[in-house]
């Protein structure tokens, strides 16, 4: 066993002699969660509006006054013109026009056609319509009370459960899904690379013709980006908990458990993809175009899945982190218990044996 | 001498066709593929319901939920547990229960309850999902209000009508959205980072140091190796917009020209940017590192997928230092709304200071001998 810790001992060594890649296996997890965790929202707030009255009155003043309490809106300026409401679009000042129709007040009043239109800039369709259902939940709640009393008192009260996430928060969404690439990731793109970067400088057969045994040498590889991996995990957990305020609902036992099942797999892909790339580049180019692009795409970790077309949801079953996130979210987040999950680790157990056994299919004692 | 220097950087370039493939293909599978996935769309909420009721109001509510085309009815569960059940194994995104009585305090107090519960991890998605479905219950509750024989309602009530239009998008599509963004993020990738990998090629190959001891100025270096990379990327741009029409029958309301005049700009800024980067990095792989930060962070402040107005403020602060936040803005203002060069100045000149403060540093940074 002397000979392993000698190598593993030297491969941390040469992890912790490169700024570059440490940066990446530490500053990568953190970045993305950052970034997933604040700025990352699809969340409707602070939205300029500005109204367009031809006939100003107390109604439309009221309606204004109403929708500029709200928090999604901040009230910009009351507009002269229907120009002026396409030019404030077009200088990108505003998010949402309020246009009344003429007459508005007496129309109301007398129960004659009176319009409001709710005008959103559709060049981003979720904004828009969030605002659009925003903007019309406080105009109806403003008639409502115009007609308090008036009307036959009948309305039905609805109760709102928001499930797992009660304040809507992205980050519930996005700290498994950056689980899912980050560790997948490390371990792959890294994995390969020093095996093939012993390749290509040809250090490798001197490993090769040492009294070590070939699958030691690959153990000891791995090592190191398993202790660092569990290491970003750490990071990851701690990050989501204490700053994102992320809670963990679910098993941290089961959680963990699931989560080095995954560091494995992504080990065990990083051993296959270094047997089939000869340099830094091709291993390279593997595992980060090949992997990072299906996986930030097909895997549900940004996107929701059943957007994609079929051909291309079937393609994203092949990825490992399709597998992998939506578990993480049932036990992080929802608090489902190891029934829940059960498809999803079979499958993950499955791919991990299946890498490992191409990969020692694969692995060549000498080198040509 | 200048000439010369294009001559051999065009050579180079059409000589290697791994990466001309990669300059050329990449564009079109991003432009083809990315507007299909790269989707935040809220569409088919799978429903549970619970009719705990069983009456004809609770029906027509049911019906008239399923009939909204934005909720999916696919299990009808017998209580709310069940439905809970379903929610958890995902065979439901939201669940509408509608508790025993409903109708009959309708009729008789003139007030029923309904419960909508639903699964909020993804926020936006839980959010809007459920806003919409609150939303077609009120109404639901005016359907019931005006069928009711009132004084009230024969006087004539106050009521206006709400109208909601989409500029610009009326059909709120998706991809509209995502494919002046994905030509924006073509040239980021063609203008800035390509340069900067064939310096850092020519670092790593060491032929950097035999141009270095020729009398070529640093200047005419930056110039041959950026000139060839414009022209692909305008290739590119071209190439995209046909996709674009194409594939998606989209085109700029604004113009052509106004969209390659904003591109001059831009590409410039973003090839200082990448010689920025070439200077620091020493090898291949260092390179694509950094970029991949630089990609991933630029990617996610600009805009592309969230609103970048929805960003905490110190997010859209940050962001203002990013050129693609404004590249896409730009973009995305002309072929959606048509704005003019005149009215997007703001943005121009923003992308002009990043340019010339980019190109300088680059210049300053960048040394003869390692």
């Amino acid at each position: 066993m002397r000979p392993f810790f000698a190598l593993v001992v030297k491969e941390f060594r040469h992890i912790l002699r490169d700024p570059i890649t440490l940066a990446i296996l530490f500053g990568l997890p953190i970045l993305q969660l950052f970034l997933f965790g604040f700025a990352i929202t699809t969340e409707v707030r602070n939205t300029r509006f500005a109204a367009y009255a031809p006939m100003p009155d107390d109604t439309t003043t009221a309606i204004v006054e109403r929708l500029a309490a709200n928090e999604y809106f901040i009230f910009d300026k009351m507009l002269t013109s229907p120009q002026q409401v396409e030019e404030a679009f077009q200088r990108g000042e505003i998010g949402l026009a309020v246009v009344f129709s003429e007459n508005f007040q007496k129309n109301v009043r007398s129960g004659a056609s009176a319009q409001v239109q709710l005008v959103t800039d559709g060049t981003d369709p979720n904004t828009a319509k969030a605002l659009g259902t925003y903007a019309s939940s406080v105009l109806l709640a403003y008639q409502e009370s115009l007609n308090a009393g008036a009307t036959s008192p009948l309305s039905i009260d609805v109760q709102m459960k928001l499930l797992y996430n009660p304040s809507l928060k992205g980050a519930y969404q996005f700290v498994p899904g950056v689980m899912g690439m980050v560790l997948l990731l490390i371990c792959t793109m890294m994995t390969s690379i020093t095996i093939a970067r012993e390749k290509e400088n040809g250090t490798m057969e001197v490993l090769l013709v040492s009294p070590v045994h070939p699958l030691q040498i690959i153990l000891a590889k791995t090592t190191p980006y398993f202790v660092i991996s569990t290491l970003d995990l750490g990071v990851i957990l701690l990050i989501s908990v204490y700053i994102l305020g992320v809670p963990i609902v679910g098993s941290l036992g089961l959680l963990v458990g699931l989560a080095l099942l995954y560091i494995f797999l992504s080990l065990a892909l990083g051993i296959l993809i270094s047997t089939v790339s000869d340099s830094q580049a091709a291993a390279l180019l593997i595992s980060g175009m090949a992997m990072t692009f299906p996986v930030i795409l097909l895997s549900g970790m940004l996107f929701p899945r059943e957007n994609a077309p079929y051909p291309l949801q079937l393609i994203g079953y092949i990825v490992p982190a399709t597998w992998f996130i939506p578990a993480m979210r049932d036990v992080m987040i929802r608090g489902l218990g190891f029934a829940a999950i059960r498809s999803q680790l079979g499958v993950l157990v499955g791919m991990t044996l299946l890498f490992l056994f191409v990969a020692l299919k694969r692995q060549k004692v000498r080198l040509e | 001498m200048l000439r010369f220097l294009i001559e051999k950087e065009f050579k180079q370039l059409i000589r290697n066709p791994a990466l001309m493939r990669m300059a050329l293909i990449q564009p079109m599978l991003v432009m083809l593929i990315m507007p299909l996935v790269a989707n935040f769309d809220v569409k088919d909420m799978k429903l549970a319901l619970v009719d705990s009721d069983r009456s004809p109001y609770s029906t027509r509510l049911g019906n008239k939920v399923t009939a909204s085309g934005y909720f999916a009815l696919t299990q009808v569960a017998s209580s709310y547990r069940i439905a809970l059940e379903d929610l958890e194994a995902d065979r439901a995104d939201v669940i509408l229960e509608i508790p025993p009585n409903f109708e009959r305090d309708l009729v008789r107090e003139g007030d029923g309850d309904a419960l909508i519960a639903v699964n909020a991890v993804n926020g936006a998605r839980g959010g809007l999902g459920s806003a919409y479905l609150a939303g077609i219950i009120g109404d639901f509750a005016r359907e019931l209000r005006a069928e009711r024989p009132t004084a009230a309602n024969q006087s004539g009530a106050s009521r206006f009508e709400i109208v909601p239009r989409y500029r610009y998008n009326p059909h709120l599509d998706y991809r509209i959205f995502m494919v002046p963004a994905l030509m924006a993020m073509v040239i980021t990738m063609i203008c800035g980072f390509l340069p900067a990998l064939n310096i850092v090629g020519e670092k790593e190959r060491g032929t950097i140091e035999q141009l270095n001891v020729t009398p070529v100025s640093r200047a005419a270096f930056i110039v041959a190796k950026l000139i060839p990379h414009w022209a692909i990327g305008y290739f590119a741009l071209t190439a995209a917009f046909a996709i674009a029409w194409l594939a998606y029958g989209l085109t700029p309301v604004g113009g052509y020209l106004t969209l390659y005049v904003i591109t001059g700009v831009y590409i410039i800024a973003v090839s200082g940017m990448g010689l920025l980067i070439s200077n620091f990095a020493s090898s291949f792989q260092q390179a694509m590192f950094i970029m991949f930060f630089v990609l991933i962070t630029m990617i996610f402040m600009s805009g592309m997928y969230t609103p970048v107005a929805s960003m905490p403020d110190w997010a859209q602060k940050l962001s203002d230092v990013f050129p693609l936040k404004y590249f896409i803005l730009a973009l995305r203002a002309v072929y959606l709304k048509g704005s003019s060069l005149r009215e997007l100045s703001s943005v121009i000149f923003a992308l002009l200071i990043f340019g010339a403060g980019a190109n300088a540093l680059a210049v300053l940074t960048y040394r003869k001998q390692s």
